[in-house]
């Protein structure tokens, strides 16, 4: 290629001659070098969320399924009165669990980033904080079960200090129960992306806002909150995506007593209603592309790419 | 618009740990002055910037701004603005905000800080610029807006750390004589930290020498340049020729110098005690080539590189001892008699020209 464009500055009437396959051949590597992930992309993400588009039009019945184009999948998720209340379910523990991990998530990345002078104990103590992530989600939330359980740590501490008279049994097995396994697990999925912007405030602005006068409160809602934004925003993203789609924490927390979208889909794929799921897999799909895309209209995070 | 403060700094060290970056330094700034902090990196000068500041603490001693003693004071407390060297404006902020930040922070409603914040842009001929994000001004322009979010607290003193040195060269020559357009305009004392000796005597009331945590000299730029008072700053100034030795004689007005391996030079200035280890400097400009060298005055010495500068021609010589002897030539004495490398040529400077340094004791 050196030798094709050495060429033509040597000799200018050449260029022409050699310029159309020269671009094609200047463009190959990039193409090549975008294959592989694009192979990966496709058989493993496109192709499997066409089928499920495509499935969630046929029809079934208690054996068999139906290549068809019919709407019916459609009209008994979007017309059950149970559809909707299990979103709002959803949408419920999403929320909460929103705030609580932004709230966490921002105060440990906030003192990571901040209060910790050395950036050797910075990172021993972002290490420290996904210790717990060595082992599996489902061992991390059957741990909580001894401890909140009926005769479980909580408890047993609580009645033997006097402090109550009985068991609490919302403690297990409530939406509660949920809330806190799903803050648990997804925390770090805050943390890490703030900790991130937090890390690239210039300390001088900082500095620049002492100087003017802000007290250490002003500083943090004038400065670095609006500076952080764009990380809280990637931190919503990944622990909203991963709460509408839980099922196995709702499942195991709740003791079957609560349900979530993802749970109905599991439930309507044991019962070997896969059109019905995948209806139900499409609306959520838009669903939380429509709330990732109102996150991203609020906020800009291009610079943090 | 707002009176001037004098700064008194008195025998403030900073220590970090085991190292000390400013060593018990004491300096008078005087009210509504330009004061340059000059020296190479690493010679504490930012730190005392900052520390007269407030952003950085002051291990001991004392620092005095007009008639308070500001030492334990936060930044905004102590009547000092701060203009930092990357600029440090806020990414998030438009440019009219960015400059009435102070007032937001005090509590003015918003109509107001607003109104005052375009005001302060005019100063700056900034006004067109109200609307836009930092990111989209250019290094000059964001430089004028931290000018003006530094002046909009009213300061009775103004610290600008290297405020040149994101600038081009051409903009750097223009915005400085902005500055001391506006230093002349506000009659505020200005402190500014420059590594650049041209920019410190272009601008500068008082040049404040420093190295190595220390205050080599501080007096005006005509009385540093002229009369240096160590071979740093004789070095650092540039324009010298620094000439160490041993004194072999001392006499009212001077010392005569002896060079190792070399010749004897005599200069005019403090006498020190024979045999004691003393510099002198030679200004470049005044070394002329002559006929015979007199006495003390001159030496003969071999050509090692001809730089031809347009009015003047730079010679570097070697001999009597002296490695790399500098002297500036005007271009109509040397072409009238053109030497060339390797040549011998005898250099004469007048009695006066040779002043005796003196020494910091350590």
């Amino acid at each position: 290629m050196t030798a094709a464009i050495d060429d033509a500055i040597a000799n200018p009437a050449a260029l022409k001659r050699t310029r159309r396959p020269s671009r094609f051949l200047a463009a190959l590597p990039s193409y090549i070098q975008a294959t592989p992930l694009a192979l990966i992309l496709g058989a493993f993400l496109l192709a499997p969320v066409l089928m499920i588009a495509a499935v969630s039009f046929w029809d079934y019945d208690f054996a068999r399924l139906y290549p068809d184009f019919i709407l019916t999948n459609y009209a008994e998720t979007l017309g059950s009165w149970v559809t909707w209340r299990t979103y709002l379910n959803t949408l419920k523990y999403a929320v909460i669990v929103w705030a609580l991990t932004l709230f966490i998530g921002f105060w440990v990345a906030y003192y990571l980033a901040f209060h910790i002078r050395t950036a050797t104990m910075q990172m021993v103590l972002f290490l420290v904080c996904t210790v717990p992530f060595l082992t599996s989600n489902i061992i991390r939330m059957i741990s909580w079960i001894p401890v909140l359980g009926r005769n479980g740590l909580v408890n047993t501490t609580l009645i033997e200090l006097g402090i109550v008279p009985a068991p609490i049994t919302w403690l297990l097995y409530s939406d509660f129960a949920v809330v806190l396994a799903m803050v648990h697990l997804y925390t770090l999925f805050m943390v890490t992306p703030i900790f991130n912007t937090l890390m690239r405030i210039d300390r001088s602005l900082v500095e620049a806002a002492r100087d003017a006068g802000a007290n250490g409160w002003q500083i943090l809602c004038n400065i670095i909150l609006p500076l952080a934004k764009p990380g809280m925003a990637i931190g919503t993203i990944f622990v909203v995506t991963l709460v509408m789609a839980d099922f196995t924490t709702v499942q195991v927390m709740s003791g079957g007593q609560s349900a979530s979208v993802a749970l109905m889909m599991r439930n309507q794929m044991s019962l070997l209603q896969y059109p019905a799921a995948a209806a139900n897999a499409v609306v959520l799909l838009v669903v939380v592309l429509f709330m990732v895309a109102g996150i991203l209209r609020v906020v800009d995070i291009r610079k943090e790419l | 618009m707002s009176k001037a403060a004098a700064i008194d700094i008195a025998s403030v060290s900073k220590v970090y740990g085991t190292t000390t970056a400013v060593e018990a330094i004491s300096l008078k700034i005087p009210a509504g002055s330009y004061c340059c902090l000059l020296g190479p990196s690493g010679c504490g000068k930012s730190t005392t910037l900052r520390m007269i500041a407030g952003h950085e603490s002051i291990s001991s001693g004392d620092i005095r701004l007009g008639n308070t003693v500001v030492t334990d004071l936060p930044p905004a407390k102590r009547g000092t603005a701060m203009m930092f060297q990357s600029y440090a404006l806020f990414p998030h902020l438009d440019v009219a905000d960015n400059v009435a930040f102070s007032l937001k922070m005090k509590g003015v409603a918003k109509d107001e800080r607003r109104a005052r914040a375009l005001d302060m842009l005019k100063l700056v001929q900034m006004e067109a610029y109200a609307g836009r994000r930092p990111a989209q001004l250019s290094g000059g322009q964001q430089q004028r807006v931290a000018l003006a979010r530094a002046l909009i607290t009213d300061p009775e003193a103004l610290l600008l750390d290297e405020p040149l040195s994101a600038l081009d060269p051409f903009l750097k020559i223009r915005v400085r004589a902005e500055l001391k357009r506006l230093q002349t305009q506000l009659a505020i004392t200005f402190v500014h930290v420059t590594h650049s000796q041209e920019e410190a005597m272009a601008l500068a009331d008082l040049i404040v020498v420093m190295n190595d945590g220390r205050i080599e000299q501080a007096a005006d730029p005509r009385t540093v340049f002229e009369h240096p008072a160590t071979a740093f700053v004789a070095r650092f100034m540039g324009d010298h020729n620094v000439i160490s030795g041993r004194v072999a004689e001392a006499r009212e007005d001077g010392i005569t110098l002896e060079v190792a391996g070399g010749g004897k030079f005599s200069a005019t200035g403090k006498p020190g005690e024979v045999g004691e280890v003393a510099d002198i400097a030679v200004r470049t400009d005044r070394v002329r080539i002559g006929d015979t060298p007199e006495p003390g005055f001159g030496f003969t010495g071999i050509v090692t590189n001809i730089e031809y500068r347009g009015s003047s021609v730079k010679l570097s010589v070697n001999g009597a001892g002296i490695e790399d002897f500098t002297a500036i030539v005007a271009d109509v004495d040397f072409f009238a008699n053109p030497v060339a490398v390797g040549e011998a040529v005898p250099l004469i400077w007048e009695a006066n020209d040779a002043i005796v340094l003196g020494r910091l004791d350590s």
